[in-house]
């Protein structure tokens, strides 16, 4: 009775100061609509739990992290490998980072297909757009801030987007740049922008979405042929909160308490099977046996930049962000008012499921880069064995300079090798043996010329060997005028008055009778 | 949303009329508060004034990078010319001249140099053309190819195949007293080093003054 009455005492101390109760109840126990208490409006309040999981871990790794173009990538295999749990604590910020921009994702998908961006909410939404802008800013650098090759080569291709710019591109590398190359200063700016500016903002905007949020009411579950309209809504709303509504804590708020918590535990599990991002190599521009790749979620941007027609890249890189922003902010502004339900809005619903497939796409393509020359294919990938049995020495020389020319860097055989071009195992069904020859003199398409870099002998014994890649049970392509000449021209004739027959026609004559 | 937003801004009108109000008529209020008001105004102008004059210094720090690319670059030693042997083309790693003591391995550039005769060079920037990944060069094949995106260019540094709108970039070169210098000090970028040369496709011969 005497600690009850003590701690009452001291409760009455503060709050008579501070005068929190009647501000924090009206907020806890505000009526809202009873079917907003659904796991589909969980995900904003998981969003906002990350961001305290970020700012907590990332204060914690910054006891550590040196943010030192010098001394950061080892600092980060200090915190990785000597301090206690240092692993851990880097793991829970990589994939705290990664579930956030997940959550904020699917976050406000479902805000867009129940249409709760429209009004009064168009403010809400507009916030929500600077804030996703924020999370993927905060991603960006944060991946700067791991700084390894990836790390490095990633603002070398940031710096590279910058330039395409007009007129203002070069001034705009040295401010991202923090001078004229990737160095100390860049690192320090990123820093700045990744500890301070960044989240300072994304706090203050995330605070205001909340404040928002309870002030508008969470959103009604949307009922086709319910309509928004902006005379009557806040008195259908409110109606609907105080006569069908329950408070907002408990009653909707435990699943978001236990959705926050499940999402916090996946990232712990997470962490703890998978461990911390990186680092990778060493930042040293001179260590130049690198395949530099982005981050998960820029991993689409990666796959778009390489499928583009060249002369599509600069216009895209510079104007669809604009386009997609102006176009997330229009949103509100141009459907504020109507339906909210997904079942009567087939184009939001379209909309949604395109994006997310283009998405899952472009970020798999990004994943396995089909376009990237495989850079060790050449010396790592053997040719398989029974390509090469009963050949002729000039088939396995050309075997050789297939080899040792880097052509397996792009094209697979066996199912090994690049796959910028297409595979080779049956090339021979495809092209003549005159094609070929052209192909490799001349390249064309994604293919480079070889002409200059190959010696007549080394194109003869390459195009023999490419000749004979073709399925036992399909006959190699050949040119029709020219069998036919070749044929009337050796059948009348006795065969000691034959002319000489083109190498490449005798070639395919001798092993076509070796089969 | 409206019967939220009244008590916000109903209190402090009040609180300022119920101060005004206490021991005066109407007139005399006016004029006070609008004396007050006049000196709020001042006052908010004097910040106004005086953030104006924060401002112009700040914005000028915040620009500091922002300068001419001629400013940034100097002429730096790759070593001897006799270490390019005549008709190959090597990796060669110079300090960035503008290095500061906390850059650590940043402060490295590389680049590769091409001598073609006996006073001739062709000094080409890692940095791909179309993004900026570092190219390796093949000997084997005569061919640099890029691992991001799949540019390839000829050993002249004219564009072969892939993204790239253009061969690679080139420094400016000289033999001084024996050494190769290139003009360098900056990162190659369509910006800075595209306006010197003609883009083209690059048919074999190099695009790349």
């Amino acid at each position: 009775m005497r600690v009850n009455g003590t701690m009452s005492r001291v409760y009455k101390w503060f709050e008579s100061r501070l005068q929190l109760e009647a501000p924090v109840k009206e907020a806890a126990l505000h009526p809202v609509p009873r079917n907003t208490a659904s796991w589909w409006y969980v995900f904003g309040s998981a969003a906002f739990t990350l961001l305290f999981l970020q700012i907590v871990t990332g204060i914690l790794l910054a006891l550590v992290y040196v943010p030192s173009a010098g001394e950061a990538w080892s600092s980060l295999n200090v915190l990785n490998h000597q301090i206690p749990l240092g692993w851990f604590l880097r793991g829970l910020h990589g994939w705290g980072s990664n579930f956030m921009v997940a959550i904020v994702l699917i976050h406000m998908a479902q805000v867009f297909l129940f249409g709760a961006y429209k009004f009064p909410r168009e403010l809400t939404w507009t916030l929500g757009v600077f804030l996703l802008l924020m999370t993927l800013g905060m991603a960006f650098t944060g991946q700067v801030l791991r700084f390894d090759q990836d790390a490095y080569w990633g603002l070398g291709i940031g710096a590279s987007i910058m330039s395409r710019v007009p007129f203002v591109g070069g001034g705009l590398v040295h401010l991202l740049l923090g001078g004229p190359v990737i160095a100390g200063a860049t690192l320090s700016r990123f820093f700045a922008l990744h500890v301070f500016i960044i989240p300072g903002a994304l706090l203050l905007f995330a605070l205001l979405h909340v404040w928002m949020v309870l002030k508008l009411g969470i959103n009604e579950w949307p009922m086709p042929g319910r309509l928004v309209r902006r005379a009557t809504y806040i008195d259908e709303y409110n109606k609907l909160a105080h006569e069908d509504g329950i408070p907002f804590v408990p009653g909707a708020f435990w699943k978001d308490l236990a959705f926050s918590g499940a999402v916090v535990a996946a990232v712990g599990v997470c962490t703890f099977v998978f461990g911390p991002f990186g680092p990778g190599g060493q930042p040293d521009p001179s260590i130049i046996q690198t395949v530099p790749k982005p981050d998960f979620f820029f991993l689409w941007i990666y796959t778009v930049l390489s499928y583009l027609p060249p002369q599509m890249e600069t216009p895209f890189l510079l104007i669809a962000p604009l386009v997609a922003i102006a176009t997330l902010l229009a949103v509100p502004f141009w459907a504020g008012e109507g339906e909210k339900s997904w079942h009567r809005r087939p184009v939001a619903v379209l909309a949604v499921s395109t994006i997310a497939i283009c998405w899952g796409v472009l970020t798999h393509l990004g994943a396995t880069t089909p376009w990237s020359p495989h850079m060790n294919a050449w010396s790592s990938d053997p040719i398989p064995v029974h390509y090469l049995q009963h050949a002729t020495p000039l088939v396995r020389q050309g075997a050789v300079v297939f080899q040792v020319k880097q052509c397996r860097n792009c094209h697979s055989i066996g199912g090994n090798g690049g796959e910028r071009g297409p595979a080779l195992d049956d090339v021979a069904t495809r092209m003549t043996i005159d094609q070929l020859r052209y192909k490799v003199v001349t390249g064309g398409g994604n293919m480079p010329a070889y002409g200059k870099n190959l010696s007549p002998a080394e194109i003869e014994a390459l195009v023999s060997f490419l000749e004979t890649l073709h399925p036992a049970n399909e006959p190699p392509a050949y040119d029709a005028s020219r069998r036919a000449v070749d044929e009337s021209q050796s059948q009348p004739r006795p065969q000691s008055a034959r002319p000489p027959a083109p190498p490449v026609a005798r070639q395919t004559a001798n092993r076509s009778a070796n089969r | 949303m409206s019967h939220e937003e009244k008590p916000m801004e109903a209190d402090p009108n009040q609180s300022v009329k119920a101060h005004n109000e206490s021991g005066a008529d109407s007139l005399n209020m006016q004029r006070v508060v609008s004396r007050r008001w006049m000196l709020f105004k001042a006052a908010a102008a004097f910040n106004g004034l005086v953030g104006l004059a924060l401002a112009i210094p700040i914005v000028r720090y915040l620009l500091a990078p922002w300068r001419k690319d001629a400013s940034y670059k100097s002429w730096v030693s790759l070593g001897p010319a006799e270490s390019f042997p005549t008709g190959e083309t090597r990796l060669a790693v110079f300090k960035n001249p503008s290095k500061r003591s906390w850059d650590g391995a940043t402060d490295n550039v590389a680049c590769y140099v091409r001598r073609t005769g006996t006073d001739q060079f062709s000094v080409f920037a890692i940095n791909c053309a179309h993004l900026g990944c570092p190219v390796r060069w093949f000997p084997q094949s005569q061919l640099f190819m890029c691992p991001c995106h799949g540019g390839v260019y000829y050993a002249d540094g004219s564009r072969a195949s892939g993204p790239p709108e253009r061969g690679l970039f080139t420094y400016d070169w000289q033999v001084v007293s024996g050494e190769l210098h290139i003009d360098a000090g900056q990162m190659p970028t369509l910006s800075n080093t595209a306006k010197l040369v003609k883009i083209s496709h690059g048919e074999g011969e190099t695009s790349c003054g």
